[in-house]
């Protein structure tokens, strides 16, 4: 009775400590992306290389999944299953292809995390600054952070000066599907024809 | 008569607009319309020119102006943005922020005075706070005029009727750089100082943005839609006066796929 009660009382600790263990606040855990990223960006790897490691981080950091519907907006009821799965598919080539080609240009950004602000239960805002460099100012960027899971928080939005990412390209989705009929295909073949680039 | 005509034009544009954002809808509210593109094909064609335009002489000259010692530019940046302030005090004024256009007053004096015609951001060293510039676009905006249609002007880019509008209260006596300049009828002034200052200003962004637009131009489907979405979150930030992203931002769609 006595090892069972020993047992038990361990258990409880054990995965009270795991879940603190696991968990991490927003603004660390944006600070522990970005250094991984710098972290690579000023690595000796080749481009190549670099590539591929920004496209790890981004699959284990970044939303990629959510993005994808939110960039759809009201056409994402419109789609078939079938589609659907397509998009989500076409649509992780296209954006790990797009994050890393921009993030790879850079050779080693230097960004501070200022401060958050929880903006409700599902997603606190982080606050940080791209430092100046002598031929770029000084860059204001917020990340939408996706805080539903705490020991799993995402990346879902990059706001650079007040000018949110994913709704710049939720709009130019928006553009390419309305400017041929309303048809997804459209939006599909530029996703693919962007990754085969 | 020909200012008769531009004050028409501007007055027609205004309540027209004022109008249409009439529709029981805050326009500055999270849920705002969206803002139509009534001309997309025309505007298509002159983003087509002016995106050439940029190729063959804006870009070149940008990096050229990129390659002079970062205090020159610094200098150029800070004199443009104190002959802005002459812009902004009065859309201060009219906006009803009577604190800042006193701040932004008193920025002017200083950084003209001590600062040398705004070379040096002498006010910012003393702890003025960071400098927001204002024009008649926004103040029409915060007054409840509806943005109206997106425009794409020829040269200048990306705008929207009620901003266009705005723009032209400038040349109407709105402001006092452009009255001393090409109004003022003196020796010391004349149009191509207006001017000069204006395609600076104009280098002075592109410079500033090579790599963004680099960037963005390598990384859109729709460079053009790309180019609309940025412009029109920027000024309903503007308008909104607001640091807080979160407060001009809709987050309806996310909750929609939190739900699903």
């Amino acid at each position: 009775m006595k090892k069972i009660f020993t047992f038990v009382v361990f258990l409880l600790i054990f995965f009270n400590t795991a879940n603190k263990a696991f968990s991490i606040e927003a603004d660390a855990f944006v600070q522990q992306t970005v250094s991984r990223a710098a972290k690579t960006l000023s690595s000796g790897l080749t481009k190549e290389e670099r590539i591929q490691k920004l496209k790890e981080i981004a699959k284990e950091a970044v939303d990629i999944r959510g993005i994808g519907f939110y960039s759809l907006g009201s056409h994402r009821k419109n789609l078939t299953k079938e589609q659907l799965e397509n998009y989500k598919d076409v649509f992780e080539a296209y954006f790990l292809k797009s994050f890393s080609s921009r993030l790879a240009e850079y050779s080693n950004p230097e960004i501070e995390v200022n401060s958050q602000k929880k903006i409700n239960k599902n997603y606190t805002i982080v606050s940080s600054t791209l430092v100046a460099t002598n031929t770029r100012p000084e860059v204001k960027i917020e990340w939408r952070v996706y805080t539903k899971d705490p020991e799993n928080l995402l990346i879902r939005d990059l706001i650079i000066e007040g000018l949110s990412l994913a709704r710049t390209q939720k709009e130019e989705f928006s553009s390419i599907i309305n400017s041929n009929d309303g048809k997804i295909e459209a939006l599909l073949k530029n996703l693919s024809d962007f990754s085969s680039k | 008569m020909k200012k008769n005509f531009t004050i028409l034009i501007i007055t027609f544009f205004v309540f027209t607009n004022a109008f249409a954002g009439a529709d029981g809808e805050l326009e500055l509210s999270k849920k705002s319309k969206p803002v139509k593109d009534c001309f997309e094909p025309l505007n298509r064609v002159t983003f087509a020119v002016n995106m050439g335009l940029d190729k063959i002489i804006f870009k070149p000259v940008a990096k050229g102006y990129r390659v002079l010692p970062s205090p020159v530019r610094a200098g150029v940046s800070n004199a443009l943005d104190n002959l802005s302030s002459l812009v902004t005090i009065p859309n201060n004024v009219l906006q009803g922020e009577l604190k800042k256009a006193g701040v932004n007053t008193g920025r002017f004096v200083i950084n003209t005075t001590i600062g040398i015609v705004g070379i040096f951001d002498v006010a910012q060293n003393l702890g003025f706070p960071e400098y927001e510039k204002e024009d008649y676009g926004q103040t029409l905006g915060v007054m409840g005029v509806g943005p109206g249609c997106y425009l794409v002007l020829p040269v200048i880019g990306p705008s929207t009727v009620r901003d266009t509008a705005g723009s032209f209260i400038n040349i109407l006596g709105g402001d006092p750089w452009y009255n001393a300049s090409v109004n003022g009828n003196n020796e010391y002034l004349s149009d191509s100082d207006y001017f000069t200052s204006r395609v600076l200003a104009g280098i002075d962004f592109r410079a500033k943005n090579i790599d963004s637009l680099d960037n963005l131009e390598k990384n859109s489907m729709d460079l053009y839609a790309s180019f609309r979405s940025l412009y029109l979150q920027d000024r309903q930030q503007k308008i909104s006066n607001s640091k807080e992203t979160t407060e001009t931002m809709d987050d309806g769609d996310w909750e929609e796929i939190d739900t699903q």
